[in-house]
């Protein structure tokens, strides 16, 4: 008889366990599936810095937690609703994630008393009076998967390396999902050895049918589609969205990309999805160090391509005198920063948002540039694709202000038409501009660009460099009214950016007690929070600045509509400084700086605190 | 070497002369500085190249060199300290058909952008590089540099530096440059011609110039270069030549185990048979190698003219070709494709 299943809204689970276990490979499966058939899904994956800490320690714990629903989320979750602790470290680190009566899967085969020493336990967790908060599942997992795998002629250790599927085929059973998307994938993925294509069938399957055969599990769960909009959906990581966004502002714009990077995390995805694409013209440079790397972006872009470079913010740091020369040069060039937990070297694989005031101010002289952030993983499309049109347009670098939150995160995203996408015009001057000989920096009057004169056209030959310039002539200028009136002309031209955007969007209470301004990765645990205080009728709204410089020009009158502006920040406070400077209000911080993202009920203390003050509660 | 039809000048077209390279602003180096031959020679060299004017471009760092660029009627750009190499990679991978010049200086090449000057040899863009060797800095007013020998007294070393210097065609040649050269700023006829030999190398082509600093390092290369010192201390270069020099040139130089030495070809001890031939288009780099090293050495001559001139793939032919060999395989790229790729659902 098959076992009851109960309709739920909502569940968020974690799978945890040694950085070589595949947790991120399963937690990745487990999304795709559930973003097939339809429910919304938000991922946070959470791993080390190394690749294989020593197997069992905490300090090779990885993780990977996805929120999925029938309705609209915005967040990995808070706590979650199934914590799979592949081994004893993977317990202690995530067992404080898990919500009371929550369902904790434990391979018991990897709890002996050496596991349990490098985790720092000095007792069985498992025989802890602790635990009996939370339905605790007990599974030989290993040795469920050596029996299951007895028939192959795999050694050991390789079915083994099976044991992942094995649990993805027990989470697929209990929230009813079908196997049939994760099999197609295996099958894919190891076309070339296919003797694992059969192991991790069997593994996972073995997982699946032990959930419908042991009287452990009762009840399974079942998550209705979410409503989404008309269209064609896939699943995206932040990442590869910033990767398509990128092919497409070449492609729409018929200019070749020139990506020039150096390894770091978390930005190299964008370089090995970018590698992919040689057949659109890709043109992927691993550069000798970050420097080079934005070298090589700047002489593509002098050159008339789209030059495009990314990392992190160490690296950010190196390119800060290239990315200056580009600003006086006044070429198009196009900056991804995905940030992660600083200073210094910091927390490589934890996220953060704390290079906003670096890449405001990060550079020698006045060099004002655009900056502009996506908000979720599928926004990096729209969001880069952005930053491109403006430095074409401009003719200037713009920084492309990601981070590793919303990077390494996946969720569904609704495919646009390519009609959709704005316009792309490289406008390179011609010959016919060249009647007063060529003056490269006389400039359009209305977006204050220079011309982009491509080498190879003749009669537009001419020199440019980081020595100051003369107004239009472009000459060297060391002359003192000249190099005033260069600074205004560079920061107005910024300035005007602003003139073309569209209103800024206000969600929730047109005015009212608070407005929550967010900016990047944030964006999920404000919007959650805010959509909560709506629901309950509370005078709050939510804005999310994409572009953080120049701000909307109707930013200041939106900030004067609401009692306290309360700004939630990974940082102590960088949008803070600039909006009480900008604006002269005395807005209020909110700001976690752990390498983790908010967890929605912070936020809504928080809110109950300030409504407190002023008298609401 | 063949180039590229569609960078050449077609036939029929006015020719160009020296005037035509040089720009509207005024030369602003120290009277005297070797800068201004290398100048007036690179612009005399270039109408026989048969390129059109807007297809070079000229790419520095930064130093008292690195104003070149605004002096020759091309394209330029003054880029930063130390990244003109990478600039100028990402301006030749953009567009290939460019003929692309780096001009740098000692410490733009070697210190600040050492890292920079190697990776370019190895990936071996078709590029040019002439690095002025003044064996100081200049625009910052004579500092000791990567160059400068031990023992320099400078403003920031008033005791002597204790740097061992950089050798820049060793580390060209380590580096796996495919063209690497030395010429003088006082020989003006050499240096022309090694320019055109560099220009028409497919490949990383580097020339290390001396160039004397009148202001700060007045003499530095005056051994080399003066006509009563320079037949006694440089041996020039002639592929499948033997390495004979001297005013008299009655002097060579063989290998005597590893070590090259010094050997009179008159008093009969020794005739031309026993000297070094030279081959600058030898795969191996061994005598080449032995041959830069004498610059290292007091009582042996300087080495002038090609070292080595080998022809390799280039980094943009091979980017350029995985595109096409992409194209040809998966097709050419379509956005919608891409964007719908993989496993997706539709919501009606």
């Amino acid at each position: 008889m098959r076992k009851p299943v109960e309709q739920i809204e909502e569940a968020t689970i974690l799978f945890a366990g040694d950085s070589g276990d595949g947790s991120q490979t399963i937690g990745t499966q487990m999304t795709e599936t559930t973003a097939l058939i339809g429910n919304d899904v938000a991922t946070l994956p959470d791993y080390p810095a190394e690749i294989r800490a020593p197997a069992g320690s905490i300090a090779g714990v990885s993780g990977f937690q996805l929120h999925f629903s029938s309705e609209q989320i915005h967040t990995p979750g808070d706590l979650c609703d199934v914590l799979v602790a592949m081994n004893p470290a993977a317990l202690k680190v995530h067992l404080n994630k898990l919500k009371p009566n929550g369902i904790l899967i434990v391979n018991t085969d990897n709890f002996a008393r050496r596991n349990l020493r490098l985790a720092g336990y000095e007792e069985d967790p498992l025989e802890d009076d602790k635990l009996t908060k939370y339905q605790v599942f007990r599974v030989e997992l290993t040795q469920l998967t050596r029996k299951a795998l007895e028939a192959t002629q795999l050694s050991v250790p390789e079915i083994d390396r099976c044991k992942n599927f094995f649990a993805l085929g027990m989470i697929l059973w209990l929230y009813n999902r079908p196997m049939e998307y994760t099999m197609k994938w295996i099958k894919a993925k190891f076309a070339k050895r296919p003797q694992y294509i059969e192991s991790n069938i069997l593994a996972l399957r073995a997982g699946n049918t032990y959930c419908e055969a042991t009287e452990q599990f009762a009840v399974s769960y079942d998550v209705k589609p979410a409503d989404f909009e008309p269209g064609t959906y896939r699943n995206i990581e932040g990442n590869m969205a910033t990767v398509l966004g990128l092919v497409a502002a070449s492609y729409q714009s018929g200019l070749p990309l020139v990506y020039g990077s150096y390894p770091i995390t978390p930005a190299s995805d964008i370089l090995h999805g970018l590698a992919q694409y040689r057949n659109f013209g890709v043109v992927t440079m691993q550069m000798e160090d970050e420097i080079a790397a934005v070298g090589v972006a700047i002489g593509a872009a002098f050159s008339g391509a789209l030059g495009v470079t990314g990392s992190s913010g160490p690296g950010l740091a190196l390119k800060a005198e290239a990315i200056n020369l580009a600003m006086i040069a006044e070429l198009p060039l196009v900056v991804c920063n995905i940030q992660r937990a600083g200073p210094s070297t910091g927390m490589p694989t934890k996220t953060e948002q704390s290079d906003l005031l670096q890449m405001f101010y990060g550079r020698n002289g006045e060099s004002p540039l655009p900056i502009i952030a996506p908000s979720r993983p599928f926004d990096c499309f729209e969001t880069v694709y952005e930053a491109c049109r403006i430095a074409v347009k401009y003719r200037t670098p713009v920084i492309f202000l990601s981070d590793l939150y919303i990077a390494m995160g996946a969720e569904p995203w609704k495919i646009p038409q390519l009609s959709e996408l704005p316009e792309i015009r490289p406008d390179f001057a011609g010959s016919a501009d060249t009647r007063n000989g060529f003056e490269p920096y006389l400039r359009d009057p209305e977006t204050l660009a220079r011309p982009w004169a491509k080498p190879g056209t003749a009669g537009l030959e001419h020199r440019i460099g980081g020595l100051e310039k003369s107004d239009v002539t472009g000459h060297v200028s060391y002359d003192a009214e000249n190099h005033q009136r260069m600074v205004e002309i560079r920061a107005e031209k910024v300035a005007r950016i602003a003139d073309a955007l569209p209103p800024t969007e206000v969600f929730g209470a047109p005015e009212g007690d608070i407005l929550l301004l967010g900016w990047g990765g944030t964006y999920g645990a404000i919007r959650t929070t805010a959509e909560n205080c709506v629901a309950d009728g509370l005078p709050i709204a939510h804005v999310h600045l994409r572009h953080l410089n120049p701000f909307p020009k109707d930013l200041g009158d939106i900030l004067q509509r609401f009692k306290k502006i309360l700004i939630p920040e990974q940082n102590s406070g960088q949008l803070l400084q600039l909006i009480r400077s900008t604006y002269l209000i005395d807005a209020i911080g909110f700001n976690k700086v752990q390498g983790q993202p908010f967890h929605v009920f912070e936020l809504a203390s928080k809110i109950d605190e300030i409504l407190e003050e002023i008298g609401r509660a | 070497m063949r180039r590229k039809r569609s960078s050449r000048i077609p036939a029929g077209a006015p020719t160009l002369s020296k005037k035509d390279f040089e720009s509207d602003q005024d030369v602003r180096w120290c009277p005297g500085c070797g800068d201004y031959s290398i100048l007036a020679q690179t612009q005399r060299i270039m109408p026989e190249l048969g390129i059109p004017k807007e297809n070079i471009v000229f790419i520095s760092g930064i130093g008292c060199s690195s104003r070149f660029p605004y002096y020759m009627n091309t394209y330029g750009f003054h880029t930063i300290h130390g990244r003109a190499p990478t600039i100028a990679s990402g301006v030749k991978m953009a567009n290939p058909d460019l003929s692309v010049w780096v001009i740098t200086g000692d410490g733009d090449a070697l210190s600040i952008g050492g890292n920079h000057f190697i990776h370019l040899m190895r990936r071996n863009f078709d590029v040019n590089v002439l690095l002025f060797n003044n064996r100081i800095y200049g625009l910052t007013k004579g500092q000791y540099s990567p160059t400068s020998e031990q023992g320099k007294q400078t403003k920031s070393t008033p005791l002597g530096s204790v740097d061992t210097p950089f050798n820049p065609i060793s580390l060209a040649l380590a580096s796996g440059a495919t063209f690497v050269a030395r010429s003088l700023d006082r020989d003006p006829n050499h240096l022309r011609a090694i320019i055109k030999s560099a220009f028409e190398h497919k490949g990383t082509s580097f020339i290390e110039i001396y160039q004397n600093c009148n202001v700060f390092n007045d003499g530095a290369f005056f051994q080399y270069t003066e006509k009563d010192t320079k037949a006694d201390n440089t041996v020039i270069l002639e592929h499948n030549e033997p390495l004979v020099f001297g005013a008299e040139r009655d002097k060579g130089i063989r290998l005597n185990g590893f070590q090259p030495e010094v050997v009179k070809t008159a008093n009969g001890e020794y005739s031309t048979e026993d000297l070094i031939v030279h081959d600058q288009y030898a795969e191996d780099t061994t005598l080449a190698n032995f041959l830069a090293r004498m610059s290292d050495t007091l009582d042996l001559p300087d080495p002038i003219g090609i070292f080595r001139s080998i022809r390799h793939p280039c980094y943009e032919d091979l980017m350029t070709s995985q595109i096409r060999t992409a194209k040809e395989r998966m097709g050419e790229g379509n956005l919608e494709a891409l964007l719908n790729d993989g496993e997706t659902w539709t919501v009606s």
